[in-house]
């Protein structure tokens, strides 16, 4: 009878996760949300073998026309089909930004978890540093920064990560002062558990909900952020279909009437900005109830 | 203010050291790797750069506290009146984009609050936050092509002739103040909202309703005054943020601001007028949050500065 499972510590967590699962289910702007962004990611994983016309190739005799029957959403400038580099302009915005997003919110939960554990003078100095990192806009850091180190995209990681680090930090600590004051971290530390023992298998899977929710919000703004960055030339370079990118090669010939060439470019990026933020708000209101 | 003041010094180093990772020999980036070494030597003197970096903060520290934020490199001359045409120049933009947002926010945030867990509610808060999460170019050009050239009712630039009077100016501002806005609005409704909420659940709120006041009393007298004072300092911290959002938006609409500054800048590597916009929008921050401070104080009774306890 040895291989009997231990029903009440196999089934408490699973039960939980099964419940917020199913709880989620039941949020409209979770659904809407979680649709448009697997949407995207599909396109980004899949799209380069499912699209009509190759992204990157010059078709110089039929360039800028209007959406046809052939080309859904018209060409670009070189003759490039546009539906095909939206569809496939998905991967690199969505490579990069969960990058960033990641790397902040490991560092962000240290941070956090350290400043909200210790408190003291390590919280204080801490704390002024946050303010001062988030004095600034993340797109100005992005430009000092990119001026200083040259343009490529492992600064542009860097950048976010490191500005996106203090917001998170500070949502993690503000959950971790709540609980250095329970019994099982006290309980923990009478039985002399190594404190980093402490504050990632005890704390940590207790401020889990906030920082999931933090860093969906987050991984929003990274994709701002990056979109924004590609379009003023600091960001993603040529020759990606990226969005930004594209955006910012065409929008000099609306004027003209060539519409096309951005419009569809702008509605992706606000498609799928607008689906990570719904996914957070449904995960914010399902998981604080 | 203190911690203003520290949070502007820390910031200076960050900004400082920012400017200083590349590697220093200025003199050689601006002359091209073809000019004399002697020539790029007396360079280097002219403008300093040879010194050691804790020399060259200290003097680029007492200049800007004295007005003088250095030589441009790409212009070679001042940076202090391109910089001042330029916040003067962002300072109209941005104060459209308040003017507009800042009712509409505290407006949306009441009505939400007001209808709480209603359809109204949900909608303004969906919306809200959709609008906050936007790149401001992503609007920006969705609104170029619809108001200023499907349906021309605006001007696409944002730079009016010389010599145009304010509500010319101002006509050319609005295309540009809305993604701003656009922004912004999602944050201010979302603390308004929040502050309405905690007011309408509060002992003062239920007893001045029991107490007879009619509800457009309450609520005028009572609960708003109380509810918009974390709105403030929001507000506050978000000029910040409306600052980031004007590099894009000044680069799109083609208006000489302090965004537009900072880009060419970058795009020049013109460290010193990089490094004084930047540290002017740090500046800016501390003192944007020192005069809410200020105004929370003394909208709300329970605080004031030097008083007696």
């Amino acid at each position: 009878m040895t291989d009997l499972p231990t029903p009440v510590e196999a089934a408490a967590p699973e039960h939980g996760w099964r419940d917020d699962l199913r709880r989620l289910r039941g949020s409209v702007s979770f659904v809407v949300g979680a649709v448009i962004v697997l949407f995207w990611v599909g396109c980004a994983v899949f799209g380069q073998s499912l699209v009509p016309f190759d992204p990157f190739a010059d078709d110089l005799m039929n360039s800028l026309m209007p959406p046809s029957s052939e080309h859904w959403f018209g060409t670009d400038q070189l003759g490039r089909d546009v539906f095909s580099r939206v569809i496939v302009g998905a991967r690199d915005i969505l490579t990069v930004a969960p990058i960033a997003t990641l790397l902040s919110t490991i560092l962000g939960t240290a941070l956090g978890l350290t400043m909200g554990y210790f408190g003291g003078l390590i919280d204080e100095v801490s704390s002024r540093l946050v303010d001062a990192v988030l004095a600034l806009p993340t797109v100005i850091v992005a430009l000092l920064a990119l001026t200083a180190l040259g343009t490529s995209t492992f600064t542009v990681l860097v950048v976010i990560a490191f500005s996106f680090a203090p917001i998170i930090a500070r949502t993690v600590r503000s959950a971790v002062l709540s609980e250095v004051s329970l019994d099982y971290v006290a309980a923990a530390e009478l039985r002399r558990e190594n404190t980093l023992y402490i504050l990632f298998i005890e704390i940590l899977p207790n401020v889990m909900p906030p920082i999931l929710v933090e860093t969906t919000v987050r991984l929003g703004y990274a994709i701002f952020t990056v979109a924004t960055l590609s379009f003023i030339g600091f960001g993603i370079q040529p020759p990606s279909p990226d969005w930004g990118l594209s955006i910012s090669a065409n929008y000099g010939l609306i004027g003209g009437g060539f519409w096309w060439a951005v419009l569809f470019d702008c509605l992706a990026i606000a498609s799928l900005v607008v689906g990570i933020n719904l996914v957070a708000d449904g995960m914010e209101s399902t998981l604080n109830d | 203010m203190m911690l203003a003041l520290l949070t502007l010094w820390l910031l200076s180093v960050l900004i400082f050291l920012g400017g200083h990772l590349l590697p220093g020999n200025v003199g050689r980036a601006m002359l091209g790797p073809l000019a004399d070494q002697a020539a790029v030597d007396v360079l280097n003197h002219e403008m300093g750069t040879d010194r050691p970096l804790l020399v060259q903060y200290l003097d680029w520290i007492a200049g800007f506290l004295t007005g003088d934020l250095g030589q441009s490199y790409a212009y070679r001359s001042p940076v202090a009146p391109f910089l001042m045409t330029a916040l003067l120049n962002s300072a109209k933009l941005a104060a459209v984009a308040f003017v507009l947002v800042v009712p509409l926010g505290i407006l949306g945030g009441v009505v939400a609050a007001l209808y709480r867990g209603r359809a109204a509610d949900r909608i303004l808060s969906v919306v809200g936050l959709s609008a906050t999460v936007v790149p401001e170019f992503v609007s920006g050009i969705v609104l170029i092509l619809i108001f200023g050239i499907w349906l021309r009712w605006f001007p696409i630039s944002a730079t009016w002739v010389d010599g145009a009077g304010p509500l010319t100016q101002l006509y050319h501002l609005i295309l540009p103040a809305i993604p701003l806005v656009l922004i912004l609005f999602g944050y201010i409704a979302r603390m308004a909202r929040a502050g309405m909420i905690e007011a309408l659940d509060a002992d003062y709120t239920r007893t001045a309703v029991l107490k007879g006041l009619s509800y457009p009393k309450v609520i005028w007298r009572h609960v708003l005054r109380n509810a918009l004072l974390p709105t403030i300092s929001v507000i506050a911290t978000q000029t910040v943020y409306l600052i980031g959002g004007l590099v894009v938006i000044e680069i799109l609409f083609h208006y000489q601001g302090i965004g537009s500054l900072i880009y060419t800048a970058a795009k020049k590597k013109d460290f010193p007028m990089l490094q004084a916009g930047v540290m002017s929008i740090g500046a800016l921050f501390a003192l944007t949050t020192f005069l809410a401070d200020l105004l929370y104080a003394r909208l709300n009774p329970r605080i004031r500065f030097g008083g007696r306890e």
